[in-house]
């Protein structure tokens, strides 16, 4: 059994707002059957602007459904603009905290809210523009903007982390490998935000050398090799360090984003942040 | 907490309280080893003979065709890696999408290391598929049928008999993972049944956990998995579980001596009423075929309601029951055999078991029929797929 707080049983045995609203102001669907989870949620505003009344139905298990009347009691009397800032850290923290696998309920009551506020301003009943927001997910239908907001918004690094916050790869499987890339950006993005410098380590350039060939052999090249590329090391300078791809990789439209999402971002983390990658012919 | 009704007995079962009895000697004054060469250890030599005894009328094998193991998940991976070294790469693996996962996992293994691996699929009523079994069968070279005897999920039983003698005129080794039907169903019998090989597991049949065992055929080509001892007639190294052993042998007895009575025809009247109230209620449906199914084991879709928040009610109330399968619960997936079955997507999220043992009674499934109406309603209340 989950280890549950007695505050998520407590809403999972006695829900609190289960229903539906006539005329609501604004309606949020998110998930489905197929999924294994799908909360609808409605509000009403009164004459300052204020959530009247909100209510919600659940298809899903015990914190699918205390996340939702959790959500519910929260937003309660909150303006709108008030109720945009609940994150879902708010809903689990609100219930006493969600088992790490489980923490996907409480994303779900984020996103009802968002979709209920945004059908509220905007009447549209879907929130996406799927053309420049790829599904990464095909099993739960999960796009790559949902899965960079979550490892930003609850600083998530690892594909498992992701998992359990959107249920993201984990079906097939298949989209594990996509949800690291994208993993690998976000926090290419994070380490390169001015707020924590890292310090270059102090090492010589034979060093610095020696750590940019091992990290290469070791964290690049198998990952290449699993799709039949190969990169080859060419050059250091300083801390321009210039490759070749090799193989599938050659010729490659996607190699410039392999070149700075995967050798560049490992080159950083394990060797310095000051790492920048060119091919070789651009140098 | 109102009163325990255990309906999970696919999961595990109660250990028989005369199982336990038999065993306890076995941790105080009979410690010795059975292969040390003192009376004292012979005394525990004779029992574990005994008990392989036991296990083999059950079958109606020889004993020296038992091997005692650990578990029935290890019986499967030695019977699977035993038979593919003997064969060598290249050969091929035919098993069934429905297996349980110490089955798929050990075939899925051999796929990479270079084996040829067939996945028989299932109608709907998750029966094989009899035609894509024969099919597989014609593949050349050597060959290791792997293929449950019972469906820990839906109970639906595969016609065995029929499957080994298929691929015994095809030249193929046939290994069979009983778990679920020991003790259920008088056919598993090896001296009818062709098989060269079938995995159980103790924990199944009212012996504890920790305790399993694998038949093989005299004549069979088999590669041990354990080595390092010559215990098991140098088939499975390590000293033997004596306590278990003898703990299984008894649970052994008592499942003939049930198989002997009309006990088997009692849990399949109890599991037909809970069957026939459950399915009065809205949007429910049968998973499995109604009739070549274990008679202990119900397995049933309530739509548009999701299985966890069910089982917390049933909990609540006393019952203890499961989903699809234990083994994938904690897994977002849902369960495999289900979706084999090609069980629509709006049921497959709210698939429960309930599964019997011979120490449920009449009240066990009152209790369940008293409560369930309410649950369902309570729960199909709060979904937004259901229309008020």
């Amino acid at each position: 059994m989950w280890n549950y707080t007695d505050k998520v049983l407590d809403h999972f045995h006695n829900p609190r707002n289960v229903g539906k609203i006539e005329n609501p102001d604004g309606v949020g669907q998110v998930g489905a059957l197929a999924c294994g989870d799908a909360l609808t949620l409605m509000f009403k505003l009164d004459e300052n602007g204020k959530i009247a009344d909100v209510k919600f139905q659940t298809f899903g298990c015990a914190s699918a459904i205390a996340s939702s009347s959790a959500l519910t009691e929260m937003i309660k009397g909150m303006t709108l603009e008030e109720a945009q800032k609940v994150t879902n850290q708010d809903i689990a923290e609100f219930l006493g905290g969600l088992p790490e696998e489980k923490m996907h309920c409480s994303v779900m009551g984020r996103e009802a809210l968002e979709a209920a506020i945004h059908n509220y301003k905007t009447g549209e009943t879907t929130m996406r523009s799927v053309g420049d927001d790829p599904v990464i997910c095909q099993c739960f239908d999960i796009h790559k903007s949902e899965i960079v907001k979550l490892a930003t918004e609850n600083h998530l690094t690892t594909v498992e982390q992701i998992t359990n916050y959107c249920k993201a790869g984990g079906a097939c499987g298949k989209c594990k490998a996509d949800i690291q890339e994208i993993l690998n950006s976000v926090t290419h993005t994070e380490a390169a935000a001015p707020k924590e410098e890292a310090k270059p380590r102090a090492m010589t350039q034979l060093q610095k050398m020696k750590l940019i060939e091992q990290t290469i052999e070791t964290e690049v090249r198998p990952l290449l090799q699993r799709d039949g590329g190969d990169i080859e090391l060419i050059d250091i300078r300083g801390n321009e360090v210039v490759i070749a791809f090799r193989g599938m990789c050659a010729g490659c439209r996607s190699a410039h984003i392999t070149k700075q999402l995967l050798v560049e971002a490992k080159l950083k983390e394990f060797v310095t942040p000051e790492i920048t990658v060119v091919e070789e012919g651009e140098a | 907490m109102s009163r325990l009704a255990y309906l999970d007995n696919n999961a595990t079962t109660q250990v028989a309280p005369e199982v336990l009895e038999e065993m306890l000697p076995f941790f105080k004054e009979y410690y010795g080893n059975p292969s040390s060469m003192h009376a004292f250890g012979g005394v525990v030599q004779k029992k574990v003979d005994a008990a392989r005894e036991k296990l083999a009328a059950l079958l109606h094998a020889d004993p020296s065709e038992i091997i005692f193991t650990s578990c029935g998940s290890e019986s499967d991976n030695t019977a699977i890696f035993g038979t593919a070294n003997a064969m060598g790469p290249g050969s091929t693996i035919i098993t069934t999408r429905v297996e349980h996962p110490a089955v798929l996992q050990p075939c899925r293994k051999l796929k990479e290391l270079g084996y040829k691996v067939f996945e028989i699929g299932v109608h709907g009523d998750g029966t094989l598929d009899m035609d894509e079994y024969k099919a597989a069968l014609s593949a050349p070279g050597k060959k290791l049928v792997t293929m449950m005897w019972a469906n820990n999920e839906t109970g639906v039983i595969f016609p065995i008999k029929e499957c080994a003698e298929l691929a015994k005129a095809a030249g193929a080794y046939f290994h069979t993972d009983a778990v679920q039907a020991m003790g259920k169903l008088s056919e598993v019998n090896v001296a009818e049944t062709p098989v060269d090989m079938l995995s159980l597991s103790g924990h199944k049949l009212h012996a504890p956990k920790g305790i399993g065992a694998l038949y093989v055929r005299k004549g069979t080509h088999y590669n041990p998995f354990l080595l390092g001892g010559h215990q098991e007639n140098g088939r499975r190294a390590g000293t033997e579980n004596v306590p278990y052993i003898v703990g299984l042998g008894k649970a052994a007895e008592l499942a003939k001596a049930d198989l002997a009575t009309d006990e088997v025809e009692r849990i399949k009247r109890l599991r037909d009423k809970l069957q026939e109230e459950l399915l009065k209620l809205p949007d429910a449906r049968l998973n499995g075929s109604l009739t070549k199914r274990l008679p202990n084991t119900l397995n049933i879709s309530f739509e548009f309601i999701e299985g966890e928040a069910l089982l917390y009610h049933l909990s609540d109330a006393g019952i203890c029951a499961s989903l699809g399968s234990a083994c994938s619960s904690g897994s977002l997936e849902p369960s495999h055999v289900i979706r084999a079955m090609g069980i629509p997507f709006t049921a497959v999220h709210g698939s429960l078991r309930f599964s019997l043992s011979r120490y449920n009674t009449e009240e066990d499934i009152n209790q369940v029929i008293e409560v369930m109406p309410g649950i369902v309603d309570k729960l199909r209340k709060i979904s937004p797929f259901v229309n008020a």
